[in-house]
């Protein structure tokens, strides 16, 4: 039997001694998109950051594997190399460092071999094209004056020129206007594909009018409280996080 | 200079690649020590006329009545009397590559310069090895048009009246310590003169290399860019490494004459077991522009301070200035911008690094005087540490005496960044490969402004600086 292609197991993660994370456990299977969703302080980021290996996060129980193989010892960039991809909520600028530059060392470092300058102006501009962005972009440093806008969009050039296994989107349509969000959401429908999967993590339900999630769950306190199709995410929209944090309370309190 | 106990030696730099010296005796090597009768001998080996010799010896009491400096950097492990004053391994300023002797030229081949010179990559080449200056060649299009390039000494010789009017009017033999003891004992060093209205197209290169041991050089450089014109030049140092200390105390003078603009780009890589103490200034007049670019990687300590003073409306200063402090470094150094006359303005940039205990320091002055209204300057000074144990001070001075004055300052102390760190690695680069990429970035302003092929050797002695210290 083949591995499932993303598995995280009953995951605990602290910060500076607070536990976030209280054992959270979902399955990507190829060709998936699952939306985790949650209100503020929910752990959403917390969760995205410390799939990628952010140093702050501490994995204090259980598992995250790709493709069978566990990658929480691993530092962010053997991660990254074996395929999974964070697009940041709050990308950091890099002043001094241009995108063009930067791009090709990631891509370089994601292949395993230097990417030939032929065949990497080719994909940079196919994907610039793709995101309706100007080549002019790649010649400004990394993140340094963008645009709420304009980070969203660098995160999902990345995820195209990078081709990762599974993609994980931290909050990436906060911030953006309904253009914006269309043009972001159809760079992540581009990518998609059966031999990759997509991880949502979103406070609102918007994105998922325009990237149809397989899965939604609902997140509350650092655990999945509920698990369902699309329709939940609308379920969400109409009555809010109230009833499953009051839920969750309850739980508590009866335990 | 103090010679460390031998179980201490001096840690060489990781991987300086110049380390190497040459094993053939000095034609002349005065003994060490510094007396009257040392500067006349120097004197007399040039055969120098008498107010050089005068000079010298005035400059000589300046610097035995002056107290060493208590500011900067740790001085006190300089010994002037274990020092060699004066050391000559040729006798002849060679203007063909092909008779320079055989063992100094294939010090420069490893160094890569005459190649440089062949691909056309400058307008002029000088070298300087130990005290004398044993190789000079200029275009000889820009010769034909009147422009000078040559050795000091040469120039005493046969410029002496030209040389007279301007030598030591920009730094005065007084002017510090260390000045002082370069004016007493200066030798080699390069002489620039470009006529009205020429313009050097591409830059004129010295390359200065200390080989022997326990040596002092002090090389002394003189530019005048007459009305009108342009040029640029560079200069690069290294040193091998010995288990004990050199000295190095350079004078630089640069007079930019009306609507002139000059450039001096400095790319200094001694090795870190020399005192690096240099005085660099330049007087700008009526629409001069005048730019120090000043790259400091290598030495034990460096205290340097490039230096423009204003003295005429519309004169323009500049100082880009990047210091790279390694393990057992200290590299002090800065900028001092002068406003002396009205509607003058300054930038100063600065940028340093410091790791694997290396300590950084910028120390700036800018200086308007009452009356200078209508000056506008910003300074920007920055500074990265690549880990805990290093080291980064800033010390801006800036005394405004006139109220009527744009003054803009800028300054930050940072450690390369977590989140900085984590976003480039979450992009699949190694933690080495990253913090090259973000100190890369910090340095990119001054880099951009460097010739190609300096902006490429810079960025390369960075990269090797950062492999010893974060592995």
């Amino acid at each position: 039997m083949t591995s499932p292609l993303f598995e995280i197991d009953a995951l605990e993660v602290a910060v500076e001694d607070k536990q976030i994370v209280n054992g959270l456990s979902l399955t990507l299977e190829p060709g998936e998109v699952h939306a985790i969703m949650g209100p503020n302080g929910s752990g959403k980021s917390t969760l995205a950051n410390s799939l990628m290996g952010h140093p702050r996060y501490t994995i204090a129980g259980g598992d995250i594997r790709l493709q069978g193989t566990s990658v929480v010892d691993m530092p962010p960039d053997e991660r990254a190399r074996a395929g999974l991809f964070l697009a940041f909520q709050y990308p950091t600028d890099i002043p001094g460092v241009s995108m063009i530059n930067f791009l090709r060392r990631a891509i370089s470092a994601r292949r395993g071999e230097e990417i030939p300058v032929r065949e990497y102006r080719q994909l940079l501009n196919e994907v610039l094209g793709r995101l309706q962005m100007d080549e002019q972009f790649v010649r400004r440093y990394v993140n340094d004056g963008f645009s709420g806008g304009e980070k969203k969009r660098a995160e999902i050039l990345q995820l195209g020129l990078l081709q990762p296994l599974v993609a994980v989107m931290d909050e990436t349509d906060s911030g953006l206007d309904i253009d914006a969000l269309r043009i972001v959401s159809e760079g992540i429908n581009t990518f998609h594909s059966d031999d990759n999967a997509i991880l949502l993590i979103t406070h609102y339900q918007r994105i998922l009018r325009y990237v149809q999630p397989d899965h939604v769950h609902v997140l509350i306190d650092g655990q999945i409280v509920e698990s369902g199709d699309a329709s939940l995410a609308e379920r969400l929209e109409r009555d809010g996080y109230e009833p499953f944090m009051e839920r969750t309370k309850a739980e508590v309190l009866s335990s | 200079m103090t010679t460390p106990a031998p179980e201490a030696p001096v840690t060489p730099r990781s991987e300086y690649e110049y380390g190497f010296h040459d094993d053939v005796e000095a034609l002349v090597k005065l003994p060490k020590g510094l007396s009257r009768e040392v500067v006349n001998t120097i004197s007399d080996i040039k055969e120098e006329p008498d107010w050089m010799r005068k000079l010298r010896l005035k400059a000589l009491d300046h610097f035995n009545a002056r107290p060493m400096p208590e500011w900067g950097g740790e001085l006190g492990d300089i010994d002037f009397n274990d020092i060699h004053y004066y050391v000559r391994a040729t006798d002849r300023d060679e203007s063909d590559w092909d008779d320079v002797p055989d063992y100094i030229k294939d010090t420069y081949d490893k160094l890569g310069i005459p190649e440089a010179e062949k691909q056309g990559l400058l307008a002029g080449v000088g070298a300087q090895y130990d005290s004398e200056v044993v190789y000079h060649n200029i275009r000889e299009d820009l010769e034909e048009k009147g422009v000078l390039f040559l050795g000091t000494d040469q120039a005493l010789r046969e410029y002496p009246d030209l040389v007279q009017e301007y030598f030591t009017t920009v730094i005065p033999p007084n002017d510090n310590k260390f000045a002082a003891l370069n004016t007493a004992v200066w030798s080699g060093g390069s002489f620039i003169y470009v006529p009205p209205g020429v313009t050097v197209d591409i830059p004129l290169q010295a390359y200065f290399r200390i080989n022997s041991e326990d040596m002092g050089q002090f090389e002394r450089t003189l530019i005048i860019a007459d009305e009108g014109s342009q040029v640029h030049y560079v200069e690069g140092c290294t040193a091998p490494i010995y288990s004990s200390d050199s000295l190095h105390s350079a004078v630089v003078e640069i007079v930019c004459k009306p609507g002139s603009n000059v450039r001096y780009t400095t790319i200094q890589n001694w090795s870190n077991n020399v005192y690096n103490l240099v005085t660099k200034r330049a007087t700008a007049y009526q629409d001069a522009v005048m730019t120090w670019v000043d790259g400091n990687l290598g030495s034990k300590l460096t205290m340097k301070y490039p230096a423009v003073y204003l003295m005429e409306p519309g004169a323009h200063g500049e100082v880009l200035s990047i210091a790279s402090a390694g393990q057992g470094q200290h590299q002090d150094a800065g900028a001092k911008i002068v406003h002396a006359a009205p509607n003058t303005t300054s930038v100063i940039t600065s940028k340093s690094l410091s790791m694997d205990g290396g300590r950084s320091t910028y120390r700036g002055l800018l200086k308007v005087y009452d009356g200078a209204d209508g000056c506008r300057s910003n300074v920007r000074c920055d500074a990265l540490m690549l880990d805990e144990h290093s080291r980064s001070d800033t010390y801006p001075v800036m005394e405004i005496d006139e109220k009527r004055v744009d003054i803009g300052h800028e300054a930050t102390v940072s450690k390369v960044g977590d989140e900085q760190l984590f976003y480039l690695m979450a992009r699949g680069l190694s933690e080495a490969e990253a913090t090259k990429m973000i100190v890369n970035g910090f340095v990119e302003p001054i880099i951009k402004s460097l010739p190609l092929e300096y902006a490429v050797e810079m960025n390369r002695l960075i990269e090797l600086q950062m492999d010893g210290a974060i592995g």
